[in-house]
């Protein structure tokens, strides 16, 4: 099955907690079941964005590491 | 013939970078400064002044009296850098050449990015920080809720500092009993630095101010005082303190000479324009992902004091550049503080907080008129 990306966005070289706050202003305007796609460079956004997605209800869907760019998938949580 | 050395901005790094230049350079370089104002402030005391423990005066002397009697001030505002015709345009119409420019024009607070937040107050501005002790004075308990309205800011533990000296300030006046302090964190710990949080989280809970993790601010309801997060969370208050949006100036933005916040891009290491090498930028307004404040602007003036130096001379550029050292105190209250200190490859750590460095710092406030603006401490 394949999975639709809704957003994606391009985040490295941001340090924290930047690619949090972009994240969350980005998955504002999803519709809940969305998926938004994360590339980020900062090492301290792998524990931040599993912390987020937990303290925030929306899922983190796929978390990856391909050289040093890190690649996050979140879901829009459902109301 | 001197070389003309042009530096904008008369804020910590600028002002140490003239001197040094100047000092340096043996007659090699005309000096000059533009600041807008004609005023060097020094920013780390608005924290005092918002809870009272410092008068705004102290924090203020005149540019001119900072500089060595070899740097010429012009009061003025830079309207327009030219890189190509090596020039900066000023408000007045003026026009001054360099052959090498340094840009220390530091960040401009905006409320107004933020929906209704321009209820909130701050202590980002002298007029914010004396606005907000006039607050506090008037306070009679209730919830007072601190806040990040936007990333990057000054000084990351500001906030955490202004909720411990909150604290004091309330168990003096006697209405810390009837008044909840409630720190919103971007993150979920006291601010950036994971290490450091570790430390003061337990201090936090035991003076009871309530952090809430992952509130970042979107807007402000100044009639029903409340503010939500982007996470979609709504808190209460009855006075709010909002760490402001920063950008770089608009002088940056105009010259196209940074990036769409303004922030200066160089590089992380020489501090040298990635586009064009006789600009360089130092201190909040640059874009390195290093913390804005007076302590980076401080060794980064030295590092760019330096390269100009040798330039002008016609010697190598120096072995040593720019490592992302910070060190900063962190007020922790009760007459404590700690530290932070790290670089790019060494990361933060910070003793345990201790009467010693509350002293430090207020002796470092103090010296700092004599010190650090002439370029004396390294």
């Amino acid at each position: 099955m394949s999975i639709t990306i809704a957003t994606s966005l391009d985040l490295k070289g941001l340090s924290c907690p930047l690619p949090i706050i972009k994240t969350a202003k980005a998955m504002k305007v999803l519709t809940p079941g969305q998926l938004i796609e994360v590339f980020a460079t900062d090492p301290g956004s792998v524990p931040d964005f599993k912390a987020w997605a937990q303290a925030t209800g929306n899922p983190l869907v796929e978390s990856s590491q391909e050289g040093e760019v890190f690649h996050f998938v979140l879901k829009k949580k459902e109301i | 013939m001197a070389a003309q050395v042009l530096v904008l901005g008369g804020g910590v790094g600028g002002t140490m970078c003239a001197n040094v230049i100047a000092k340096r350079s043996g007659g090699r370089a005309h000096v000059t400064v533009v600041d807008a104002t004609g005023i060097h402030v020094f920013q780390p005391g608005f924290l005092y002044v918002a809870v009272g423990q410092e008068r705004p005066s102290a924090l203020q002397r005149s540019e001119a009296s900072l500089l060595r009697h070899d740097v010429r001030l012009v009061v003025d505002r830079a309207r327009k850098v030219d890189p190509a015709a090596k020039r900066v345009i000023l408000a007045s119409g003026r026009t001054l050449p360099y052959d090498e420019l340094v840009i220390a024009t530091g960040s401009r607070t905006v409320m107004d990015e933020v929906p209704g937040a321009r209820s909130a107050h701050d202590f980002y501005t002298m007029a914010g920080a004396v606005q907000l002790f006039k607050a506090l004075e008037a306070f009679d308990g209730g919830m007072i809720v601190i806040g990040v309205a936007g990333i990057p800011y000054k000084c990351p533990p500001a906030p955490v500092e202004f909720a411990f000296l909150l604290d004091d300030y309330l168990r003096a006046r006697g209405i810390r009993n009837k008044t909840e302090v409630k720190l919103l964190s971007p993150l979920n710990r006291a601010f950036t630095i994971e290490a450091t949080s570790k430390l003061v989280q337990p201090i936090l809970a035991e003076r009871g101010i309530e952090l809430t993790s992952f509130f970042n601010v979107e807007s402000v309801d100044p009639m029903a005082k409340t503010v939500t997060s982007l996470e979609g969370e709504t808190v209460s208050y009855d006075l709010l303190v909002l760490v402001p949006p920063h950008r770089g100036q608009k002088v940056i933005e105009d010259s196209g000479l940074g990036d769409e916040r303004g922030w200066i891009t160089v590089d992380k290491n020489t501090l040298k324009h990635e586009k064009f090498p006789d600009i360089w930028a130092i201190g909040d307004a640059t874009s390195i992902p290093i913390s804005k404040s007076g302590s980076v602007a401080h060794y980064e003036a030295s590092v760019v004091a330096d390269e100009i130096v040798a330039a002008i001379r016609g010697e190598a550029a120096p072995t040593h550049v720019y490592d992302g050292k910070v060190m900063c105190f962190l007020e922790t209250g009760q007459g404590q503080a700690t530290t932070i200190r790290f670089d790019y490859t060494h990361p933060p750590v910070s003793p345990r907080p201790a009467r010693i460095w509350h002293w430090g710092k207020a002796v470092f406030n103090k010296t700092y008129w004599h010190t650090v603006p002439q370029g004396r401490l390294p």
